[in-house]
């Protein structure tokens, strides 16, 4: 687009520092800040620095780096699922210990590890990747940017919420290590198995990590959480009240709400499974006899574990979802060139969706043995998600109707997501119907479900951030024949990986089955499906790898961005300088006359939120 | 050596993509920026058009490929009473999701078709419309009362205990790694009490014996068998970690928790020659039960009601199968008569009994004498 509008675009770059000259908010910024003592070094500039930006993209890098070793762990059980006879003694030098070669020379994977594989592969993409990688790199970005903020309201805290993380992350890595494995009893870390070393391998020294890794994550997500709520409170710029925000500061600041009000009971939660583990509490175990010794644990209740982790874990999907339907959002309405259909029904929404995401927790529950009576309403507040999840996938389809569409990579994932939220979000309704779950309820129906609605929509919505606000981070685009291959790609290899798994678990096959379910008679004729699946997740890998080098090549390679608005958008990070340095605007910070989504009014290909309100003009926001 | 071969030839593909993203761009440089949106969006959008046409096909035919595999049709029809009404919500809601899924499909990549960037095109200033935004927030809540109201009227009918009056046979089953141990009543009809305390190695489940409701029953070490159209209610219970108990064919799943009993209740409506004679209908079951033995016999023929775990309970998870059998009423009084007290055949006199040395009325009567034991004569 750089060129597209080129005149327009100066003559709007020239309005743009005259406006912000005479309305601007002057902070005088440059008086306090002479000489940026904080960015002195190579160290203090891109390791520990407390800018906002660095720290985005280090939460994004440090998310890249998780999600491959996530999916890499992913495509080794689905050898063992897909291709259960094959010989996987290649993997050895790799796995050592965890693949027995039997007296024939077959590599065989250990069934131990592949829990454990599972395992991690959920905690690392649900935390790691889809709520650090995802929350932490775009909040980070955007807020101060969107809401016209020099940093976060607390840079120092900012920059220790990533070091936690960091340190989170070693803590995990290293787990995969141990001798005896890392955690192997599924995401969810169900107590007894995970309180019992007796009971699984990787419930000793993987489990103790586990916990110590996601701890350390809590605190860093509250950091975040602290700082963004603050901030988007606090330091918006003059005139940018609350209905003049763009959808993604709404979709970030009610994430983080919802993070710090839920996190600390997974902390809680996780803490007392620590107690149950190393002190000899019964909080969570009872009449225990494990290994034929009879434990002296008497009173505590499975139960309650669940409770509390439900009371984070569902709220969590959310934190999922959420950032990347303010993505998403953000990015339809600029690439239509059209304002995001029902603003505030979409700010509503999200409200309603956040306020339901703490009275559904038990639906994950509804056969763990609670009573069935409490699972009433736990069904009615769950479908009643449906309605708000509705009106957002009628709002972005509206949006797209009359608009002028730019198909980019960035809008394309944008419609990627939308399709995948609708598919994935139907089949909730499923099992969100206690009585159906009864059926569906831990079989791959509810792998296909929670993959491809949190799963892959969530990638698509941050594919879709990264594809748009590149030139904002780097300086550069990224290239669009590579970003093309790479959604079209991802959007047919990730439906063919979940989509058939509809199928498997409509016929009942349950989910973490080391053979798939091949000592079933019922379970065992989908061979040919689950090599499909193996086939189609190794092509989808290799374009997720086609992505990675797109991305760090672009970094240093890609075609520079040479205006500061290259997407002609109307919010505020378009007004900082192509590369913008610590304080993000060099002067004044612009004031907001308006709301962030005013695309094709009254003749103007858009209008951005710097420029006042003409005579007579409505602001749709209010 | 293949692998290396195969790496390399992804390396290869890979290097040629990057290449050829970078003329790619090098041309859309030369053309400029207006052109190379025009020929992206033009193709992309017959892309979404191409992709919203085999999308739509592949799921239809997959599906159609697949029928005998949903939920309720075909060989996939539950075998209990309650479920039923399982297979009937699945039903309703997939007709409902079903529409909205292809109608939201439609629409969604048409419109991104029809309104692809074009030169000349002005897209509209349409901010919002309260008229459309109260309809698609209205219609979504009615369908969703429906689905709630029929959903909670199927639930709490499965989810009702038994009533004490009514006639209904329990067993227990309790899950350990990485097998089930199934209890029978025995012919008093009661299970008897347990403490988990009390378990040994031969006292798997902690029965605790000084409760005559325990001398009868029935530890199953081969096949279950139930009666058909019998009310069957099943305390489910765990002894190391969560497990869950699993009948896929009778729609029956609740979790095995260690300390707290839960239950089940059902009524098998299908006996399994029934259920085998359902799945000769179809050609896939007329395939070989074991594949390398062609000759032998049919899949539908080996046909059982597996009991699967549904619950992650450590690397053995995979292979808690039981074989549960479902017969007339008859045939199963038959079976029923055959089992034998598990106390009476592996604890009595052993050092797990509280009654050693005590002699009761369910002894069998001594071959050496025949005169009356003191417990048969007090009865007397």
């Amino acid at each position: 687009m750089a060129e597209v509008t080129k005149v327009a675009v100066e003559s709007l770059d020239t309005l743009e520092e005259k406006l912000t000259q005479e309305l601007g908010y002057d902070d005088h910024f440059h008086e306090h800040h002479h000489g940026d003592k904080y960015q002195s070094n190579f160290l203090t500039t891109y390791i520990f620095s407390t800018d906002h930006k660095i720290i985005g993209r280090q939460f994004l890098i440090t998310g890249i780096f998780w999600a491959l070793m996530g999916a890499l762990m992913s495509l080794v059980f689905r050898l063992q699922l897909g291709f259960p006879e094959a010989d996987l003694a290649w993997l050895k030098p790799i796995l050592g210990k965890w693949i027995q070669v039997n007296d024939a020379g077959i590599g065989k994977l250990d069934p131990e590890f592949y829990y454990a594989l599972v395992t991690i592969h959920g905690t690392v993409l649900v935390f790691f990747v889809l709520t650090a990688g995802l929350s932490g790199t775009f909040s980070n970005i955007l807020i101060p940017l969107q809401v016209g903020a020099r940093d976060m309201a607390s840079p120092l805290l900012n920059s220790f919420s990533y070091w936690f993380f960091f340190l989170a992350s070693v803590v995990m890595f290293l787990s995969l290590f141990l001798s005896t494995g890392p955690f192997s009893g599924g995401w969810t870390a169900y107590p007894p198995l995970s309180a019992l070393p007796q009971a699984s391998e990787g419930s000793g020294a993987g489990m103790t990590m586990w916990i110590v890794a996601m701890a350390l994550f809590i605190v860093s997500a509250l950091l975040g959480g602290i700082n963004y709520i603050t901030t988007v409170l606090n330091l918006r710029t003059k005139g940018m009240n609350l209905w003049r925000m763009p959808l993604t500061i709404w979709a970030f600041f009610i994430t983080a709400i919802i993070g710090v009000l839920s996190f600390p009971v997974l902390l809680s939660g996780v803490l007392l499974l620590m107690f149950d583990r190393s002190m000899g509490t019964s909080f969570y175990l009872s009449e225990i006899v494990v290994g034929g010794q009879i434990l002296d644990r008497i009173g505590g209740s499975p139960i309650l574990y669940q409770h509390l982790f439900w009371f984070l874990g569902h709220p969590e999907v959310y934190i999922i979802i959420l950032p990347a339907m303010g993505i998403v959002s953000e990015v339809l309405s600029v690439h239509a060139r059209k304002p995001i259909f029902g603003y505030r029904a979409m700010v509503l929404s999200m409200l309603a969706i956040a306020f339901l995401s703490f009275i559904v927790w038990a639906h994950h529950m509804f056969m763990a043995g609670v009573n069935p009576f409490i699972s009433n309403f736990f069904v009615v507040f769950t479908l009643i998600i449906a309605v708000p999840s509705a009106v957002k996938v009628f709002n972005w389809i509206s949006t797209v109707y009359g608009s002028n569409f730019r198909f980019n990579s960035a809008s394309l994932f944008a419609l990627g997501f939308v399709s995948l939220f609708i598919s994935g979000g139907l089949t909730g309704i499923f099992l969100g119907n206690s009585a159906i779950d009864v059926q569906l309820h831990d079989t791959y129906f509810v792998v296909a479900h929670f993959h491809i609605v949190m799963g892959v929509a969530a990638f698509f919505g941050m594919f879709a951030g990264i594809y748009h606000w590149f030139p904002k981070m780097f300086g550069r685009f990224m290239n669009e024949t590579l970003g093309k291959i790479h959604f079209w790609g991802t959007m047919i290899g990730a439906y063919a990986v979940f989509w058939p798994m509809h199928y498997t678990g409509m016929a009942g096959v349950p989910r973490r089955y080391y053979d798939g379910g091949a000592s079933f008679d019922a379970f065992r004729h989908f061979t040919e499906l689950n090599q499909f699946i193996t086939v189609a997740a190794i092509i989808v890998f290799f374009l997720q790898v086609i992505f990675v080098v797109n991305f760090f090549y672009s970094i240093f390679n890609g075609r520079k961005v040479t205006t500061k608005n290259p997407w002609g958008a109307n919010t505020l990070e378009w007004t900082t300088p192509i590369n913008p340095g610590h304080g993000n605007w060099p002067g004044k910070i612009p004031a907001v006359h308006r709301w962030p989504y005013d695309y094709s009014k009254n003749g103007e290909e858009f209008v951005p939120q710097y420029v006042p309100l003409r005579a007579g003009e409505h602001d749709h926001g209010h | 050596m293949t692998a290396l071969l195969i790496i390399l030839c992804v390396i290869l593909v890979g290097i040629v993509l990057v290449q050829i993203a970078r003329i790619v761009e090098l041309i859309s440089q030369i053309k400029g920026e207006r052109e190379v949106m025009r020929e992206s969006s033009w193709w992309n959008a017959h892309l979404s058009l191409v992709f919203l046409v085999v999308f739509l096909a592949g799921v239809f035919l997959s599906s159609y490929y697949y029928r005998n595999e949903l939920l309720g049709y075909g060989p996939h029809k539950a075998a209990s009473a309650h479920g039923s009404d399982i297979d009937s919500m699945f039903n309703v809601t997939l007709f409902f999701t079903g529409l909205v899924f292809i109608i939201t499909h439609i629409a969604l990549f048409w419109f991104a078709y029809k309104y692809r960037w074009r030169e000349d095109r002005k897209a509209s200033f349409i901010a919002h419309d309260t008229r459309l935004e109260v309809i698609w927030t209205a219609v979504p809540a009615v369908v969703m009362t429906l689905l709630v109201v029929r959903g909670l009227d199927a639930w709490n009918t499965i989810m009702a205990d038994v009533d004490p009056n009514e006639d209904y046979f329990e067993i227990e089953a309790v899950g350990q790694q990485f097998n089930w141990i199934i209890r029978y009543p025995g012919p008093d009809g009661k299970l008897g009490s347990r403490d988990f305390r009390l378990t040994t190695a031969l006292n798997q489940v902690g029965q605790d014996f000084r409760d005559p409701k325990n001398w009868d029953d029935i530890i199953v070490a081969q096949e279950c068998y139930l009666p058909v159209n019998k009310k069957i209610r099943v305390r489910i219970i765990a002894k190391d970690v969560l497990h869950n108990f699993y009948l896929p064919q009778f729609r029956v799943k609740m979790d095995a928790v260690p300390g707290m009993p839960t239950y089940f209740v059902f009524t098998p409506t299908k006996t399994t020659a029934e259920y085998r004679n359902e799945l000769r209908k179809y050609p896939e079951y007329h395939k070989p039960y074991d594949p390398a033995d062609p000759q032998g016999p049919k899949r539908w023929e080996k046909f059982e009601y597996e009991l699967a775990c549904a619950e992650l309970c450590g690397k053995g998870h995979y292979s808690m199968r039981r074989i549960f059998r479902v017969v007339p009423q008859e045939e199963f009084d038959a079976w029923y008569r055959q089992q034998e007290s598990y106390y009476l055949t592996q604890i009595r006199g052993k050092e797990e009994d509280p009654n050693k040395g005590k002699v009761l009325d369910i002894d069998p009567p001594a071959k050496d004498t025949l005169s009356p034991t003191p417990a048969t004569l007090s009865k007397i």
